[in-house]
């Protein structure tokens, strides 16, 4: 441990928050259609993309419209990324000849990818080529932010917008987002993880003559490729010296950058952020920090400057700041504390079983807190060997539904529905008619709000439950006990709230994970999009009700602090029944000494 | 159906700037400005045989070498076509008699007192290159009798090859195996 570095890489937080101002402003004037220093380079781009796609930029939609838009724009970049991957061998840039995928996994990776999820069932580094990489996944992270940043953008502008039937146009806010927002940022921040030793080339696989080589037992199998049995039934091994290895290589970099700032979160190699090809610096576990925190964090300064008031946005900030602390405090306690039974045996220096050295214990808990309080989901541990109650904190994040600050746009969007929710009870509390930025909530606000807070938590604990009265999902769970039921309530959790992270011991790439782990990621990401929207096109035909004696001010502490109660009540009356037969069970074991 | 023709069109624009234009770009400038670290930052001995990376760690299991932390990578230890963590539970019983096992190797080889978490718990990509400098002296005595040297020329080399920050930012104190390793190598074969 060292006291510089903790504090160095905690200090990820303060910087992302300091960035967001200026980040959040500029992304106000993106929107908005005013100049910006980029538009000299890039107006001529984006003109030439409308003329491309016969867009015409002042054909403002209804949200009926916008979500036709969206949904059609996700479904050819699903097909077209199922057809890449199912006929990788036919295409280039394959130089390990990787056969195709099969048709339920490639099923499960493009639902995953197009839905910002990012779950791997694949194993990047043996199943996938550069193009499947490129062409597929490193697109995908690009469209699939910018389409959260999009429907975000669209409920802004109903708040903004008054007693009128448009909420934007979503080719434009697609473009835009792309165009002025990631590709610039993700270009920067590649360049500058290929400065610390991420890989970025078209080359294949090296192999290298390793110093001093290792020995291995390995089955024998005999002539037809089956594994040879003993008397007892046991497989026979042979010893087996390993004198070469292959090391992978492949363009890492540029899908590493837009994977952390788009909160996309599906690596490049199997160990995701943990490889050190993906994040072999502790300044590049910093940055990728700031990246993942940086879009969700100004995306509530961007709305605050397109309602007209800042400070609407500093509140919101605010409640995911206080989340997102609780949460670094609890996780990086409890790891540093680590286990009785290792203490038992004599081992220091906290639990570091699933870890990497390189940016201490302080850096690997401030990562996975940024990737599970936002749906990025790229890890740089593993979180199945986190202890039980630092496992409960990432579990914890997901399950409220990543917002604080959550993903890139889906974090604002879901935020604002719990704000409205917030607003609602408070209202029925004083006997006012609930008022949030000057907007009446009635009857279909509230229904649009409950059906993007509670869709996912309802998927989670069915799918949940019918994973442990399935025999072939049960079989998929790597631990024994308590610990079990949190990886399988960990994987629907992370699947419908669209985050990836995994308790990575679970076998998903099963028929059973992948076909209903494909419907989570399907009904948490587009349900509450598309309930988003119809609020937002509510909302804008609505009128200004200026604010009077009896309005709610919803920039303030005290409404910052409601907020927050609501957030842990709806939170706590969901989960804490699954919550306490997992990880809280299995801390209660562990330190009872069983 | 009118949004599908700009779906289908804006898809293809996308797929060619940020799938092919923007790789690209990171390509030709990463290779121009750091070619050493976009192409993995590779080790090559002597004779131009390339024997690893400074950031893929390696398997050492021979006592006149300083061994990395364990591995859980599928196939053989630090087989970086296989990255990955043992993903076994805290509260797992094989986690614990593995711990256990590894713990009684090297109290074995004559260490007393606690041993740091990095030698006996397995990293998460099961390739990290490093150790913590606590784990690396904890194995110079018996480097040093293996091979014959003084422990103050092991402790030296321990001293050398710990890397923390860069460009004045701090970062986690560690020692690169691989890299102390072939030095090793390079002072008495």
């Amino acid at each position: 441990m060292s006291l510089p570095n903790d504090l160095f890489q905690f200090s990820a937080l303060p910087a992302a928050v300091l960035l967001a101002i200026p980040l959040g402003g500029f992304m106000a004037r993106v929107y908005n259609g005013e100049r910006t220093r980029l538009s000299p380079l890039l107006a001529p781009c984006e003109d030439f993309c409308y003329r491309f796609c016969g867009v015409d930029k002042n054909d403002d939609m209804g949200w009926q419209r916008y979500a036709v838009a969206m949904l059609f724009s996700n479904l050819v970049l699903f097909i077209l990324l199922l057809l890449m991957l199912l006929a990788q061998p036919a295409l280039p840039l394959n130089p390990q000849k990787l056969p195709g995928l099969s048709w339920l996994l490639a099923l499960h990776t493009a639902i995953s990818f197009v839905s910002n999820t990012n779950w791997q069932n694949y194993s990047g580094e043996s199943s996938l080529s550069y193009f499947s990489q490129m062409m597929g996944l490193t697109v995908h992270n690009f469209v699939s932010a910018a389409s959260g940043m999009a429907i975000a953008i669209a409920l802004i502008r109903g708040f903004a917008r008054r007693t009128t039937a448009t909420i934007g146009n979503f080719w434009v806010d697609l473009t835009r987002s792309v165009l002025y927002i990631l590709l610039p940022l993700s270009l920067l921040a590649a360049l500058f993880l290929v400065s610390q030793g991420v890989i970025q080339n078209l080359s294949p696989a090296r192999a290298v003559s390793l110093v001093e080589g290792a020995t291995t037992e390995q089955p024998r199998l005999d002539g037809l490729g089956h594994p040879m049995l003993d008397q007892a039934g046991k497989p026979l091994t042979a010893k087996v010296t390993v004198t070469k290895a292959t090391i992978p290589m492949g363009p890492v970099a540029s899908q590493e950058a837009i994977k952390e700032l788009g909160t996309n979160g599906g690596g490049f190699f199997n160990a995701n952020a943990a490889h050190p090809f993906e994040n072999p610096t502790p300044l590049s576990n910093f940055v990728e920090v700031l990246l993942i925190l940086l879009i969700p964090a100004a995306l509530t300064r961007t709305f605050g400057v397109m309602v007209g008031n800042p400070r609407q946005g500093w509140a919101l900030l605010g409640v995911m700041l206080f989340f997102l602390v609780l949460a670094l405090s609890m996780l990086h306690w409890r790891e540093s504390a680590s286990t009785p039974m290792l203490h038992q045996l004599g081992i220091v220096g906290g639990n570091l079983e699933g870890k990497e050295l390189r940016a201490g214990l302080a850096g690997t808990t401030m990562f996975e807190v940024a990737t599970t309080a936002t749906s990025c989901g790229a890890v740089s541990a593993m979180h199945d060997s986190l202890t039980p109650l630092g496992g409960l904190v990432p579990l914890s994040l997901i399950l409220l539904g990543e917002i604080v600050p959550g993903g890139a746009g889906s974090g604002l969007y879901t935020m604002l529905a719990f704000a409205v929710i917030a607003v609602f009870v408070a209202g029925l509390m004083i006997g006012r008619t609930p008022e949030y930025l000057g907007k009446k909530i009635e009857l279909r606000e509230m229904w649009m709000a409950i059906v993007t807070i509670l869709i996912a938590g309802v998927v989670v604990l069915i799918f949940s439950g019918l994973a442990m009265i399935t025999p072939s999902a049960v079989a998929t769970m790597a631990n024994p006990g308590a610990h079990g039921l949190s990886e399988v309530l960990y994987a629907f959790a992370s699947m419908a709230n669209n985050n990836g992270s995994a308790f990575a011991g679970l076998d998903g790439n099963t028929p059973f994970h992948n076909l209903l782990g494909a419907l989570a990621m399907l009904i948490g990401r587009y349900v509450p999009a598309i309930a988003v929207l119809a609020m937002a096109g509510g909302l804008a035909a609505k009128k200004y009700v200026p604010p009077s004696l009896g309005t709610l001010p919803t920039d303030r502490f005290p409404f910052a602090f409601w907020l927050t109660l609501v957030i842990l009540i709806v939170g706590a009356l969901t989960f804490f029944p699954a919550l306490a037969l997992g990880p809280m069970a299995e801390h209660l074991t562990m330190a009872g000494g069983n | 159906m009118k949004e599908l023709k700009p779906a289908i069109l804006m898809c293809l624009f996308f797929t060619l700037l940020c799938g092919g234009l923007y790789p690209a770009l990171v390509t030709g400038i990463g290779q121009a400005l750091f070619p050493r670290q976009a192409n993995g930052s590779l080790i090559f001995d002597q004779g131009g045989r390339l024997v690893g990376s400074t950031l893929i760690g390696q398997p050492f299991t021979a006592p006149r070498y300083f061994w990395p932390r364990p591995s859980a990578t599928a196939g053989f230890p630090y087989n970086p076509m296989a990255s990955g963590g043992s993903n076994l539970g805290p509260t797992n019983p094989a986690l614990l008699a593995t711990v256990t096992e590894r713990v009684g190797a090297l109290r074995a080889t004559g260490i007393t007192g606690p041993i740091p978490a990095d030698l006996v718990l397995a990293s998460a990509s099961g390739l990290d290159p490093h150790l913590s400098p606590a784990a690396a002296r904890l194995q110079i005595p018996r480097i040093a009798k293996a091979r014959g040297i003084s422990e103050e020329t092991v402790a030296g080399l321990v001293t050398s090859h710990t890397e923390a920050g860069q460009f004045g930012v701090p970062g986690a104190p560690r020692v690169n195996v691989l890299a102390v390793n072939l030095a090793l190598d390079g002072i008495s074969r």
